[in-house]
């Protein structure tokens, strides 16, 4: 009973995958199905920006979708296909974005800060050491100290 | 010390003054977020060969952005804002610009109807039913309008409707330019 309990909301809170593919989209080849799959998903839906065209209900995504079954089915490879799409959106099309100069900042900044990061803690220790090793007295000063002391004494 | 103190502080404002600067202009509409470069920017315009809306008569295909610089607006009888820019589309056409028209996914009668009632800027219209062709541009936003120069090359791309500062101020000033 209880094992079924668990069994059931275990179930009830897997992440559940919703694809928007009509069933009339779906090619009879699975295998290239299945690839279709892979690239919608890799592919934004420009009308919903956070959607790939693989979830969205967009008439464009649909659009799309159909086209990319259309390329492969002519004998397109996946990158073919995609760099078709690209061609065409640009490379905001791509949920994932390539590294190129107009990225670069966005690939490269965590690594940037980081290095700044580390670069500001070294900076950091080593004049903390500084201020730990400091100078001994000169002799001046030292006999300047025992003059002091003498006259505190009682 | 005052150092050590003073760098974040710096730091944080000047990130502070970026997203403000960057917040302060999606809220003065002077940018949009979901506006996007075209990919086909200096790019000659794709190949197309589109019907007229209805049988006999000319359509519109790439061979005719050759010869003279042009806008090509795309548009359709049940997408609101193009009704709403289209008496921009109209003074254009009555100053003497060319305006080609690509009739996206529309049912020919209403596209008529909604020329009739609107007036027709248009050259000329090509319809593109299976919306291949919008595809063929990278328009993801209806209406969209594009500027094609002498040689049939894309320079700009307005992704929506056009309001009158579009004109005054990136696309009148475009068309002299490409005119010369």
């Amino acid at each position: 009973m209880t094992r079924a309990a668990i069994l059931l909301s275990v179930l009830l809170f897997l992440p559940c995958p919703l694809a928007a593919v009509e069933p009339g989209e779906i090619l009879k080849d699975p295998v290239l199905e299945e690839r279709a799959r892979t690239i919608s998903k890799e592919l934004r839906c420009l009308v919903c920006q956070n959607q790939s065209i693989d979830d969205s209900d967009a008439d464009l995504a649909r659009d799309l979708r159909v086209l990319v079954r259309e390329r492969l089915t002519a004998g397109d490879s996946d990158d073919q296909v995609i760099s078709y799409i690209v061609s065409r959106y640009g490379d905001f099309v791509l949920l994932r974005p390539p590294v190129n100069k107009s990225t670069a900042i966005l690939w490269g900044g965590p690594a940037l800060i980081l290095l700044a990061g580390a670069l500001g803690l070294v900076l950091y220790f080593r004049r903390r050491r500084g201020i730990e090793t400091a100078k001994p007295l000169s002799r001046e000063e030292e006999a300047r100290l025992a003059e002091i002391r003498k006259g505190d004494a009682p | 010390m005052r150092r050590a103190f003073l760098t974040p502080i710096l730091f944080l404002a000047g990130l502070g003054t970026v997203f403000g600067l960057y917040l302060w202009q999606i809220g003065s509409g002077e940018k949009n977020i979901s506006d996007l470069p075209s990919a086909l920017i200096d790019k000659p315009a794709p190949e197309f060969n589109l019907p007229p809306i209805l049988e006999g008569g000319a359509g519109f295909s790439s061979a005719m952005l050759k010869s003279r610089v042009s806008l090509v607006n795309i548009w359709a009888s049940w997408c609101p804002p193009c009704r709403v820019e289209h008496p921009l589309l109209m003074r254009l056409a009555r100053e003497g610009v060319t305006i080609y028209g690509i009739n996206y996914k529309d049912k020919p009668e209403e596209a008529l109807g909604f020329l009739k009632d609107l007036g027709n800027p248009f050259r000329a219209i090509g319809a593109d039913r299976t919306g291949r062709t919008a595809i063929d541009w990278g328009v993801y936003g209806y209406p969209e309008t594009f500027v094609v120069d002498k040689a049939g090359r894309i320079r700009y791309r307005h992704v929506g409707p056009l309001r009158g500062e579009d004109l005054t101020e990136k696309i009148l000033p475009l068309l002299k330019r490409l005119r010369q």
